[in-house]
């Protein structure tokens, strides 16, 4: 399941756990006019250090830029593209669905099909939660959505190595000098 | 030992060998400024605007190499720093701001002069703090003077809210910063530097392009070096002005939008470009798809993200300017390139945009060269922005290195005054002239009294035209010459207005006045003013449009009409 899809890159960041880490990552994206489609943040196996998980649209002068310009935070530690890398992506969404008497089962029906789950039942709606790739989720949401949906909350995209290695065991573009020289052939 | 907050920054202060703060207190900053008086190593300059204090603080770490450091309060004190702050970010200059806040608990609170000075100044400063806890305090200090000072330099602001600077903690000050996320690369990469060398033995056209990195690394010796041992022309860009003695052989000036055209052309038929410490601005670089079509580029720079940022790059350096410089000197091979040096000859006699056209009316231009004779090109100049900027890069000839101070990358208007202030705090044996523009001057202008009261050595020479004119001369050579909002037709007399702050000054109207003004003004024991009465619809030549190539390039007042519009 690597995350390569045409031009959405898969970029992960480890950074410092202070107040406004956020705000200066989202920042520079907005600045920098980089399109990211998701962001997830949450605490690491590491104390005191976050890790960012972007989903981010672009070619690849664009993710260079990402990451290059990410390196330059103070509080940015380290940058990863994993886009390239065996990784298992996934993220979770909780859907809130209407469900009469008439329709609950076929819900039902569909809900085992994507191996998801009902987290809650009220009188005329259910919760659904579903755990995947976007593809899975993008998928179970369109089969509901005759249904009615009435909320969605996703989480967003997080990813990890698969095997022993830890994920991004290379850094995306660490020793600097040695990056993004393009082609000699290519410049006359 | 138990400090204050305020007691801190000052301790710390002296232990970053700051000597000098300029600034403007309030409420919130006060008890660091009530803490001043114990500290009398550290002397304040009182400035009449904070905008003032950032500029004079930027332009005192670009003349001395040293930090400089400005004083605000909250609110609009910050506030006030938002445009100096932006300014020494685009140009990479160490700065540091100290900023009162409202006390801890107000924050948040919209309280009297609060405002999240963190939140506004994020895109505009390397780094910033927003201090919390007394404790804090020493590494805060030491992180960001180390921040503010390595790898690419640029400003870092720290905003103290009022009670901190009055809490109590243990002062240590730490000897190392600990910073995991920030650890710039200073030495090239070996491989690529053989690389570099490699491809400057196979040109046969190759150009150096230096810009502010050669200066602020202080990689002159090593630049020279470089450039005569592989006979490479150098091309310094607007900030690498006076980073190569403009009298060398191999000196060519300033390439881009206001170029010589005959570098615009160097530049278009070159087939190796190194460029050194300068990050292809599109002022320098015009439409990118048409830039150098012909050239490799050694890109050599100590910001990652610089290299292939605009332009693709063959062989990337990720590094020091000195230090690379110095390496790949020492790889490069001895060469001679007589050729290409006779064919760059010849084009700078087919477009000699370097010369000052021949006319009896008092030509911008003419006061620059002049300025440049009498001073011998040994002055330090500080300039606005807009056509008096560019015709002194353009017809002043630097020969000290780090002579020039001018706002590149955000285009500062009203950097002349402060600018020469803190030039002058930085560089006080120096004569140091402020190249300001009529309007410019008038955004702050208000430091006359400042530098009244310092006996600031500034000579002033004001290019006044009544215009803005560089927006002028956009009006009139690509909107047909529609002037909107651009006369200034109730200047004040800045002879009088001069006078009025006590301050030498006279009015030239004639060439024949000018150099006698200029050594006049010299003689002046402090500052001094000339107002030169240029010739209003004087245009900046060359101009190549924004975002043409150098075949678009206009190179003088040949535009229909213009001739009999000058009548």
């Amino acid at each position: 399941m690597a995350a390569v899809n045409g031009h959405v890159h898969t970029i992960t960041a480890l950074v410092e756990d202070r107040p406004g880490v956020l705000t200066r990552v989202s920042g520079l994206f907005r600045r920098r006019g980089f399109n990211i489609s998701s962001l997830a943040v949450g605490a690491s196996e590491q104390p005191n250090l976050s890790r960012m998980t972007f989903v981010v649209h672009g070619d690849e002068w664009v993710v260079e830029q990402v990451t290059k310009q990410l390196y330059k935070l103070v509080d940015v530690v380290r940058v990863n593209d994993i886009s390239h890398e065996q990784v298992v992506a996934r993220e979770l969404a909780l859907i809130k669905v209407k469900a009469s008497a008439d329709t609950r089962s076929e819900i039902i029906q569909i809900v085992d099909i994507f191996r998801a789950g009902i987290v809650d039942v009220a009188a005329d709606t259910v919760i659904v939660e579903v755990t995947g790739d976007e593809e899975k989720v993008d998928a179970i949401m369109k089969l509901l959505k005759p249904f009615g949906i009435r909320e969605v909350m996703r989480t967003g995209r997080i990813a990890m190595a698969r095997g022993a290695a830890a994920t991004g065991a290379k850094p995306a573009s660490a020793p600097v000098a040695a990056q993004s020289a393009p082609d000699t052939e290519v410049v006359p | 030992m138990q400090l204050t907050g305020a007691q801190m920054i000052c301790e710390s202060l002296l232990r970053e060998e700051v000597d000098l703060l300029f600034g403007l207190p309030g409420g919130a900053i006060l008890p660091f400024y009530q803490t001043l008086p114990q500290y009398p190593k550290l002397r304040h300059i009182l400035v009449r605007h904070e905008q003032n204090a950032g500029h004079a603080a930027d332009a005192y770490s670009r003349a001395s190499g040293r930090v400089g450091v400005c004083v605000a309060t909250s609110g609009p004190g910050a506030t006030n720093l938002v445009t100096p702050l932006a300014t020494a970010m685009m140009d990479s200059v160490p700065m540091i701001a100290i900023t009162g806040q409202v006390p801890r608990a107000a924050i948040g609170r919209d309280a009297f002069q609060e405002t999240d000075a963190t939140g506004i100044t994020l895109p505009i400063t390397k780094h910033n703090y927003l201090v919390m806890s007394a404790g804090d305090v020493p590494r805060v200090m030491k992180e960001a003077f180390h921040i503010a000072r390595t790898g690419r330099p640029g400003p870092v602001l720290i905003d103290f809210p009022r009670d901190v600077l009055t809490e109590k903690a243990e002062f240590q000050y730490p000897e190392s910063v600990a910073l995991r996320g920030y650890k710039p690369t200073l030495e090239g990469h070996g491989q690529m530097i053989k690389r570099a060398a490699r491809l400057i033995k196979e040109a046969r056209r190759p150009v150096i392009l230096a810009g502010h990195g050669v200066i602020i690394s202080g990689a002159f010796a090593e630049l020279r070096e470089l450039a005569e041992k592989a006979q490479i022309p150098v091309i310094t860009t607007l900030l690498g002005i006076s980073a190569f003695d403009e009298g060398h052989v191999l000196a060519l000036g300033m390439p881009g939008m206001h170029g010589m055209a005959y570098n615009n052309w160097a530049i278009d038929r070159s087939d190796l470009l190194i460029a050194v410490g300068m990050r292809f601005d599109d002022r320098v670089t015009g439409r990118l798809s048409a830039f150098a079509p012909n050239a490799r580029v050694i890109h050599i720079d100590i910001d990652p993200a610089e290299v292939g940022k605009n332009v693709r790059v063959t062989v990337p350096i990720v590094g020091d300017a000195k230090r690379v410089l110095h390496a790949l000197a020492r790889e490069v091979e001895q060469a001679t390139h007589v050729d290409w040096i006779r064919e760059i000859n010849e084009l700078r006699r087919e477009h000699p945009s370097d010369k000052v056209r021949e006319s009896s009316k008092l030509l911008p231009q003419y006061v620059i060269r002049e300025l440049s004779e009498v001073t011998d090109g040994r002055a330090l100049l500080v300039t606005g922005v807009g056509q008096h900027q560019m015709w002194a890069a353009q017809h002043y000839h630097f020969k000290e290195p780090n002579t020039w101070l001018t706002s590149g990358g955000l285009g500062t208007m009203g950097f002349e005054v402060p600018g020469a202030m803190g030039a002058w705090f930085a560089r006080p044996d120096k004569a140091v002239w402020s190249i300001a523009g009529d309007g410019g001057f008038q955004m702050t202008m208000s430091e006359l009294a400042t530098m009244v009261e310092h006996k600031v050595n500034v000579k002033f020479a004001i290019l006044n035209n009544n215009f803005l004119g560089m927006v002028r001369q956009l009006q009139d050579l690509f909107h047909d010459r529609s002037r909107v909002a651009v006369e200034y037709s109730g200047n004040p007399d800045f002879v009088m207005l001069a006078q009025a702050y006590g301050i030498w000054a006279t009015r030239v109207t004639e060439r024949a006045q000018v150099r006698k003004a200029i050594e006049d003004a010299m003689a002046v024991d402090g500052p001094a003013l000339i107002d030169f009465r240029v010739e209003p619809e004087e245009n900046v030549y060359p101009h190549v449009p924004a975002g043409e190539s150098v075949a678009e390039m206009v190179e003088g007042p040949t535009l229909e009409g213009e001739a009999a519009w000058r009548r």
